[in-house]
């Protein structure tokens, strides 16, 4: 038996776990090595920080390592990010050439030879050019949908260059010659952000955030920007307020240098000012256990993003027990089941109709709550996303 | 005493690796012209291996063209039409592609308008590599079976009623042939091959499966 990988028992779905053996035992031996950008922050590295010990417990050689930028080469794959998702940020052929001048200095560095190589994001994209042997792949967690023709352009170049690239849902490509694969993402259940919290714990935590929980809380979990929608979530909440006596929890990360983030902000600090029933709370990076308490303590927890990644605060929610009700965007759609975990919808008004009918049933509310749990279990947990790299090792060769 | 089978039933399940194909409708007759020009095996992601991903919730439409039809562009009437077809009915995929070709066929022909997506998605056709996991467990009684269909993961279940039902080429599926060439219990596996997979979630048929079981076990259905 083996730990890293047995405490998922309780968490994942019957047979699970023995199914991992099983699909473990097809890859023995074999190495895999995952490159990306950053360590800590972001729901990437707090995944790979788990699956790798879980692979290796497997008997797979999993390596993670991490690629060694500077400060000038960091602003630039920011201004990168933000082309690839369609803001109109300029890169100059300089900035294209620290890029480059990165990649060179890392591909000398690191040790690139495994039978799977998985390069996560535009970042460390560029290693492609000193691959080796193995079979290399580029899993993207960006909606490349629209990006900015350069930016998508010069990346295009390295990408053509893998065997095969992976995307969270089928909207999220562009057209590439190469096969596309489909892997959505998952969360950790046992991460401080989804483990259970005991009643006290959960009490502590809003105590000092200095939320209470005499009215029934609608919470929306968002970076403060425009794409979230915050504003949105308020209309939403008054033309609830207007038949429940509810409150309305905006929470999210800082805005730090972020002109358009602290511009939001402060409407919404106006917002929170005219009305005691609104709370917005700026949280740090890694505020997992206040996300977690506030997720637990929420009546129903709302997505209104008008454009979105794959949205995985929707399933972090539904493993609470929460019905969502959630947007098209993003991958918010393809984690809420419109009608049985929760609804999804086009509107503020479709927003409201929902949220005012779930509050009026109760019953309705535990049961679609229910369901969503067992979604995300089947669904978005860390295991199944185990199982599709496994998956992955086995089928595709390395070349 | 529990009756051995001549030959133990050695359990598979299977991984599902989703790929996405370069092509996406936004209305019902591209969905159409679409579904005739992919490969087979994107219809048989579309309308098979759907419960591999729906193994406890039941989506309101047993097979993706329908659940799009309905959810993304809004037409009720397509959807159901599309929702009542039941795979089990054709014996081949060609057969089966080509009956969802008329029956989107024979909608627009009295529709005066190609219902199309306003502001939903559109339909992204993908298909899927399947990896065979044999896990390990072995059933050599009924009662075995019955324990070990109780706890296996289940794209199991899966495996054996679903991708059986092309691999065979007949209406049997992997238990319903064990139970009756194995053990012998003609009955017993009748009902188990009546069984049809698409009318539920794949928890469901765990739990038919188990009931059916169950009964012959004690006694309370007709033995063979």
């Amino acid at each position: 038996m083996n730990s890293a990988l047995d405490e998922y028992r309780e968490v994942s779905p019957k047979g699970t776990v023995d199914f991992l053996y099983r699909l473990s035992d097809l890859v023995q031996g074999k190495s895999f090595l995952h490159l990306n950008a950053v360590r800590y922050g972001g729901g990437m590295s707090e995944v790979l920080r788990r699956l790798v010990p879980m692979m290796v417990s497997l008997g797979v050689e999993a390596r993670w390592e991490v690629l060694a930028g500077s400060q000038e080469y960091f602003v630039v794959v920011t201004r990168m990010l933000n082309a690839l998702q369609g803001r109109d940020d300029k890169l100059t052929d300089d900035m294209y050439q620290t890029y480059a001048s990165v990649i060179e200095r890392n591909a000398k560095a690191l040790k690139l030879e495994a039978d799977m190589v998985m390069v996560h994001d535009h970042q460390p994209a560029g290693l492609v050019d000193y691959r080796t042997n193995g079979c290399w792949l580029w899993r993207c967690h960006l909606d490349l949908a629209q990006p900015q023709r350069p930016a998508w352009a010069f990346l295009r170049r390295y990408i053509l260059k893998y065997d095969a690239a992976i995307f969270s849902l089928s909207g999220f490509a562009q057209r590439l010659p190469i096969p596309k694969f489909l892997i959505y993402p998952s969360i950790d259940p046992l991460s401080p952000k989804n483990r259970d919290m005991s009643r006290s714990e959960i009490t502590q935590v809003l105590d000092r955030l200095g939320i209470h929980r005499v009215k029934p809380m609608l919470l929306q979990v968002a970076r403060f920007d425009r794409f979230k929608d915050p504003l949105g979530a308020i209309q939403t909440y008054r033309l609830v307020k207007r038949h429940h006596d509810c409150q309305l929890v905006l929470a999210g990360a800082g805005v730090m240098h972020d002109p358009e983030g602290e511009a939001v902000l402060m409407e919404l600090r106006e917002a929170e000012a005219r009305d005691p029933d609104i709370h917005v709370i700026q949280l740090p990076p890694e505020a997992d256990l206040e996300i977690n308490a506030l997720q637990r303590s929420a009546t129903v927890v709302l997505q209104k993003s008008v454009k979105e990644g794959f949205g995985l605060t929707v399933s972090e929610a539904m493993w609470k027990g929460k019905p969502v009700v959630g947007s098209t965007a993003g991958g918010i759609a393809a984690q809420v089941v419109d009608g049985v975990t929760g609804y999804v919808v086009h509107s503020v008004e479709g927003a409201a109709f929902r949220i005012r009918h779930l509050l009026n049933n109760p019953g309705l509310m535990n049961r679609m709550g229910a369901m969503a749990r067992e979604h995300v279990r089947r669904n978005f947990l860390i295991t199944r996303q185990l199982g599709d790299y496994l998956t992955l090792l086995k089928l595709l060769p390395a070349t | 005493m529990a009756l051995i089978a001549e030959a133990p039933f050695a359990f598979i399940g299977c991984s599902e690796l989703q790929e996405s194909i370069a092509h996406q409708a936004d209305d019902e007759k591209e969905l159409a012209e679409l579904i005739e020009e992919v490969p087979l095996d994107s219809i048989h992601f579309h309308t098979h291996s759907y419960f591999l991903r729906h193994g406890l919730i039941e989506g309101t439409y047993p097979n993706d063209f329908a659940q799009w039809v309905v959810m993304q562009i809004g037409d009720h009437v397509l959807g159901e039409r599309l929702a009542v077809l039941d795979p089990f009915d054709y014996p081949d995929l060609e057969n089966l592609r080509e009956e969802l070709i008329s029956i989107i066929d024979d909608h627009l022909s009295r529709s005066p308008i190609i219902p199309r997506v306003v502001f939903g998605q559109p339909f992204h056709f993908k298909r899927s590599r399947i990896l065979e996991v044999p896990i390990g467990l072995k059933a050599h009684t009924l009662q075995d079976f019955r324990d070990m269909v109780a706890d296996i993961d289940v794209s199991t279940i899966y495996f054996h009623m679903f991708e059986a039902h092309f691999r065979l080429r007949r209406a049997e599926n992997d238990f319903s042939a064990w139970i009756r060439t194995s053990l012998g219990l003609t009955n017993l596996a009748d009902r188990i091959r009546s069984i049809n997979p698409y009318q539920g979630s794949l928890e469901r048929l765990r739990s038919k499966l188990i009931t059916a079981c169950d009964e012959f076990l004690t006694g309370d259905s007709v033995k063979a």
